[in-house]
């Protein structure tokens, strides 16, 4: 016999893995549209620090004279970036994953410590049920950047029809900068997650894929928290709250 | 909420033979919904091209234009700004269909149902009513310029000529089907070419504009006369107009033809 425990719901799974060609489908087109109007760059004083981008990333990536294609793959992808988005918001906050999700502010500095543990200056990591106080974070942070993602892309898409939302965001040139920002934000994340992820290992890997890791006991890589009151919740994560 | 209401993951023993073949099945479907994703974009790159895209993101992007006009309003107004922000001079951003001189006798013909052409001076688009309007000008390379431009509202020049209409009537909200759908424009050498739908060519801020910082347009702007239309990208905004037609069929397109969105609705 294995103990196992049930970590990552199907549903979730299914948002994770679809999310994941989506995202960069968008990034891609977005990259080709960005092309053909690239101002934005890190400057101190006359002194370029960072340029979005250079010539030689822009070759490199095959990138130069795709605007219309990149416009119809972003305008195309864009539904099924939303419409996975809606879904995966509705259903944690329906089946009540949003419990293991939504930081507090005990997160907060649990974070902290998880960063100290990973830098190897301290020995243990805090205790934690599905994602530590940084990760918490990190995936909740990310789902807002992905609203916010949708509602600057709109901003840009529809600056007339929907120009109140235009304005709210600080106006078009604003908004188109805020949509990049949110970008260069996904791409962080990526690198930091699929980091984080190797470094876990395998174990915590496949459970994106099966939903389950089989319990090894005493893991010091998982440090099982004990509920302070064990009231028993009358909507457990995995069961949707509808059945 | 603290840590203690997030409920601890659910736990269950299970027969070695049970993990193994739940992890089977799961590595299973994420191998083919793999290639499934990996099929579908392959469909996409594999497929022909209709008008410059990939006919599937073409067909997406047709359903796109359903869908906005959907929301699309005449009382949706582009934000307009005090004339003093606008650029002076307002950007230049292509020569295509003006790359010539224009000819000394020029004059607007627009097509008419049941009718000779129509053939105008400037007189006579100088003689209704002027509007001024300061907006972002937006490129759909991605740039934006406040710019000042003035003109007549197509609107007032479709109903006081009585056109865009079936019957030959001016154009009335209460008979939407008597419009033709679409507005076509081009410039006198039929180099560069434009269709609109007929909503956005009613928007009331979009002009036949003659003046660029209260001062006639320069050659370089479309000279005598050009299309500046605020509920769509610049690539709509045809300069120097030659001659404006009426279809229920889109007309054709310059840089649609090359793989952009015809809509291209802000």
């Amino acid at each position: 016999m294995k103990r196992i425990v049930h970590k990552h719901p199907l549903a979730i799974r299914w948002f994770h893995w679809i999310n994941f060609p989506m995202l960069f489908v968008m990034i891609w087109s977005g990259l080709l549209i960005y092309w053909a109007y690239d101002p934005y760059k890190i400057q101190i004083g006359d002194y370029v620090l960072l340029s979005f981008f250079p010539d030689s990333f822009y070759k490199a990536l095959k990138v130069p004279f795709r605007l219309a294609e990149g416009m119809a793959w972003h305008w195309v992808f864009m539904w099924v970036f939303i419409l996975n988005g809606i879904l995966y918001v509705a259903y944690t906050v329906i089946s009540g994953e949003w419990r293991h999700l939504v930081p507090d502010r005990r997160s907060f500095r649990e974070a902290g410590q998880v960063v100290w543990y990973d830098l190897g200056l301290r020995k243990t990591q805090p205790p934690f049920v599905k994602y530590n106080g940084a990760q918490k974070i990190a995936y909740f942070t990310v789902m807002l950047m992905g609203i916010g993602s949708v509602l600057t892309g709109f901003a840009i898409y529809k600056p007339v029809q929907i120009a109140w939302l235009t304005t709210l965001l600080g106006g078009y040139e604003a908004a188109r900068l805020e949509h990049f920002l949110l970008t260069v934000g996904f791409v962080l994340f990526f690198v930091v997650h699929v980091i984080q992820v190797a470094r876990a290992g395998w174990h915590n890997f496949q459970s994106m894929i099966t939903g389950f890791e089989v319990v090894k006991p005493n893991d010091p890589e998982r440090p099982v928290s004990q509920p302070v009151a064990p009231t028993p919740d009358p909507t457990p994560p995995t069961q949707p709250a509808l059945s | 909420m603290s840590q203690s209401t997030e409920p601890k993951l659910p736990e269950e023993d299970v027969p070695e033979s049970v993990t193994r073949r739940k992890t089977l099945i799961s590595f299973g479907v994420f191998a083919l919904a793999a290639a499934g994703s990996t099929g579908l974009y392959k469909y996409i790159a594999d497929s022909k091209n209709a008008l410059g895209v990939k006919r599937p993101l073409r067909l997406v992007l047709n359903e796109n234009e359903t869908v906005a006009k959907t929301y699309f309003s005449n009382t949706h107004l582009v934000p307009t700004f005090d004339p003093k922000q606008a650029a002076r001079p307002a950007r230049v951003n292509g020569y295509e269909g003006i790359k010539k001189p224009v000819a000394d006798d020029w004059q607007l013909q627009v097509e008419r149902s049941n009718a000779e052409p129509l053939l105008l001076s400037m007189d006579a688009i100088k003689a209704l009513p002027k509007y001024e309007i300061t907006y972002e000008f937006k490129c759909i390379e991605g740039w934006s310029q406040k710019q000042h431009w003035a003109g007549a509202r197509l609107s007032d020049f479709l109903a006081i000529y009585k056109l865009g209409t079936r019957s030959g009537n001016a154009p009335n909200p209460d008979q939407p089907d008597d419009l033709f759908n679409h507005v076509g424009m081009e410039t006198p050498d039929k180099g560069y070419y434009v269709g609109i739908d007929i909503e956005s060519a009613l928007h009331p801020q979009t002009l036949l504009a003659y003046e660029n910082n209260g001062q006639p347009i320069n050659a370089q702007h479309g000279a005598p006369l050009r299309l500046i239309i605020p509920v769509k990208y610049g690539v709509k905004n045809l300069k120097r107009i030659g001659r404006i037609f009426f279809s229920d069929a889109r007309p054709r397109d310059f840089w649609a033809e090359r793989g952009y969105d015809y809509y291209v609705g802000l």
